[in-house]
């Protein structure tokens, strides 16, 4: 397969303006990956800390991704079409370092495997992006996360201006 | 089993031991879960006559079928049912937020909290492990501060906590019993029985899968409902939220004021659901599995109480503001705070503080009393006050955190009449006066003066039936809803989706079967929906209540709405009260008294239930 440029790499982004911590993405999550409901066994995990305060977290696709650097078994590669993750069960020991290695929580221990999971974005198709009630997740490259924070910073700074210039 | 944990577990405080013992096959599609089963467990592991605080009294924590899983409003209740130390019949109540997930999770679908603990105590659950720990370093301390440190001490951020404040450990007889910070099962006084138990918190973690019967279908099927969430059905809980109330009952002249002595308010517009999403609402978030988003979380931008954040619902605005004569909402939100600080119930307290207003404006309780404070209608100073007084029962506020039936016996002086309260559970923001269909349905709630027993201000509120008047034939309503609303609490939906499912019974027990891969029809469901008011009902006959007991309050039957509105004039006579129950009891196929006849028990599978009216010979 031809290499993908990893710009176009798109991962699943959380609007901290619109997430209320609701954890919809955990259920979609964990009964498409595993038919049950368990938020243990979910990709992505919700962190709420304050009702004005709610996140749901999930794998960011790092490059290099200090999770695959920090694998002593060389269970974890990524893949350079998509840039997810993708953990050799045969090796994986649950050791945890990964674990450790990732600022963002996103690597989660399987409660009775024991192996390590991480979102595997449901081949380009993500079912959290799918079910989120709020359309708060959305499946998007870093580009078009840069485009919107740029978009919003620019509305926040003409705020006056644009309720007179009809766009 | 799906949905269904399969498992009811005891755990005796007094000497620590716990027991497991399966859910019995039957009980599931019998009684369904959440208050259905919590009210049969409550039956049958009680003995009559207790005293609510003795260590008798069984406190029962109960999951519904639907908790755990990705239903939308019902993966994440709880229930708690009791013996009310406000009414001395049966209590309970719901809550939502993400506490009874993770109690699912943890493989529960009820635990029986028996006897008392010696000292200050936590339960801790974590999965089959059941721990008695150490609460001396909680207790005194608030429900978030509570549930904070036991995450700390605990050291997992996952872990959900119920406890009680201050309120509940000193048997106020309104303390709630909060989850997740400001959620709350507030009525009927179960935090004070919680209280009696030392028992300061209950904290969960559950690492199980729940399973759900028909996974595909369900799935389906919950995507219908999220869509359904989206449309005209949740449209109120997703805007203005349920202060949208306000204004349109100022309108019909049914909006308490100052502890019913008016129907309308002149400050409506400044304590209105407009105004409160203009000024304060600063983010409407959702619970566990919930794809509505209700709970709009208020912020004071300003002024003294700046900075304060809660989650502010009509009834709470309503008791905390208008009943007390209230039109600042930065001083009602500031209630609210206070009022999930102590961990008391927001309705009731209102009624308290509204009825302790009532009687100073009388003479009834004095500057002497009051310890100099100005207990006048308006006074938002003293509402404050006057909640820290009654949540720790100093000065006045000991009498007051009795609740305004035993407060109002206590004062005497004829403060029975200001006393708005039935079966001792203070009233709710509807002026039943002009909302005769509603009216019925507070009297004979079987736990007391409640709106969410029946929903039967919403023909009156509709104009579907003329609200001044009550007509035979109207009880037919009120049992239609109760029966409902029963099923959705035992089910556990929240009861802000009962919009969502078009088809009533139909829906939901299609809902149950995905779930459970139980077949229900939606008679049986219906039938169980029945059955259950029938069991809250002859616990209630069991504890000694009857007709004298499906009361209102003085004010309703005595004291015509004088507001120059279209509601002027109306209340409810003795004569239309008569009418209203024996409608009503009739209709329910109960005796005169409003006793369940054995044949109605038996038509409802209840025989093993009939001794509790035989002796009496009823029939």
């Amino acid at each position: 397969m031809a290499a993908v440029s990893k710009s176009k790499w798109k991962l699943v982004y959380a609007d901290p303006e619109k997430c209320v911590g609701c954890a919809v993405c955990e259920f979609a999550c964990s009964k498409d990956n595993e038919k049950a409901f368990n938020p243990m066994k979910s990709r992505i995990r919700v962190v709420r800390m304050h009702p004005l305060v709610n996140l749901s977290v999930t794998c960011r696709l790092c490059d290099p991704a200090p999770c695959v650097l920090a694998c002593p078994r060389d269970a974890l590669e990524q893949s350079e079409q998509t840039g997810v993750i993708l953990v050799d069960d045969d090796k994986c020991d649950g050791c945890g370092w990964c674990i450790e290695a990732c600022d963002y929580g996103a690597v989660v221990l399987h409660p009775e495997l024991r192996k390590v999971r991480i979102c595997d974005l449901c081949d380009g198709d993500p079912e959290c992006v799918k079910w989120c009630p709020e359309e708060c997740l959305d499946f998007v490259t870093k580009d078009a996360i840069a485009q919107k924070q740029r978009v919003g910073i620019v509305q926040k700074m003409f705020k006056e201006a644009l309720k007179m210039v009809p766009l | 089993m799906f949905g269904y944990a399969g498992r009811i577990t005891r755990v005796d405080l007094s000497s620590g031991k716990v027991r497991h013992e399966p859910l019995r096959e039957d009980f599931g599609k019998t009684y369904i879960g959440g208050i259905g089963l919590g009210m049969r467990l409550l039956l049958d592991n009680s003995k009559p006559g207790i005293d609510p605080f003795s260590p008798e009294n069984p406190l029962i924590l109960a999951t519904g079928p639907f908790s755990g899983t990705m239903a939308p409003t019902a993966g994440n209740g709880h229930a708690f049912v009791t013996k009310s130390p406000q009414s001395f019949g049966v209590a309970e109540a719901k809550s939502h937020g993400f506490f009874g997930g993770e109690m699912k999770r943890a493989g529960y679908d009820a635990v029986i909290f028996e006897g008392r603990a010696e000292k200050p105590t936590y339960v801790w659950i974590d999965d089959d492990s059941i721990q008695l720990m150490d609460a001396q370093h909680l207790w005194g301390k608030s429900p978030q501060e509570t549930e904070e440190t036991i995450r700390d001490d605990l050291g997992d951020i996952y872990v959900r906590v119920a406890s009680i404040g201050e309120a509940g450990e000193k048997l106020v007889r309104l303390a709630a019993i909060l989850n997740d910070k400001s959620r709350a099962c507030g009525r009927c006084g179960v935090g004070a029985v919680m209280g009696s138990k030392n028992l300061k918190a209950i904290a969960f973690r559950g690492s199980r899968d729940v399973q759900v019967a028909k996974i595909d279908e369900f799935m389906e099927f919950v995507k219908m409902i999220h869509e359904r969430m989206k449309g005209p059905a949740a449209r109120k809980y997703r805007t203005l939220g349920t202060p949208e109330n306000v204004l349109v009952l100022n309108s019909l002249g049914a909006l308490p004021t100052r502890n019913f002595t008016n129907a309308t308010f002149e400050g409506a517009d400044r304590v209105s659901g407009e105004y409160l999403n203009e000024r304060f609402v600063s983010k409407i978030i959702g619970c566990l599995s919930c794809a509505m988003r209700c709970e709009h979380i208020a912020v004071v931008p300003e002024g003294e109480y700046k900075g304060t954040v809660s989650r502010l619902e009509y009834e709470s605005l309503w008791a905390l503001g208008i009943n007390c004569g209230i039109d600042r909402l930065d001083a009602i939100i500031k209630a609210m705070d206070v009022c999930n600080y102590y961990g008391i119930d927001s309705i009731s307290a209102g009624g308290v503080v509204g009825f302790a207003m009532d009687c100073y404006e009388h003479g009834i309780l004095t500057d002497k009393d009051t310890g100099g404070m100005d207990l006048s209608f308006g006074n938002h100073n003293a509402v404050l006050d006057t909640l820290k007084m009654m949540s720790t029962r100093e000065g006045l506020g000991d009498i007051l955190a009795e609740g305004v039936k035993i407060a109002a016996e206590k004062i005497g002086n004829g403060a029975e009449n200001y006393a708005n309260h039935i079966k001792g559970v203070e009233m709710t923001g509807y002026d039943i006066r002009s909302l005769k269909t509603a009216a019925l349905g507070y009297a004979v709630s079987f736990r007391g003066a409640d709106h969410n027993r029946h929903g039967s201000y919403s023909p009156d509120v509709a104009g579907k039936v003329n609200r001044f008047k009550y007509e035979k034939g109207r009880a037919k309503i009120v049992m239609d809803t109760e029966d409902l609303y029963t099923v959705i609490d035992s089910l556990i939906v929240c009861k802000f989706s009962r919009g969502t499912y078009y088809e009533g019974f139909k829906d939901l027990a299609k809902y149950y079967t995905l779930v459970t891969g139980i077949e229900m029809t939606p008679e049986e469901l219906r039938l169980a929906g029945e059955r259950i008011n029938n069991v809250g009902r002859l616990y209630n006959v069991r504890e000694g209540l009857s007709r004298k007991d499906d009361s209102l309050p003085v004010k309703v039957m005595t004291v015509p709405i004088p507001d120059e509105t279209v509601s002027k004039g109306s209340h409810v006579t003795q004569a239309e009260l008569d009418l209203m129950l024996d409608d009503y009891y009739a209709t329910r196929g109960w005796t005169k008294e409003g006793v369940p006849t054995t044949e109605k028990l038996r038509q409802l599978q209840l025989d093993d239930l009939t001794y509790i009216v035989k002796p009496e010979k009823r029939e």
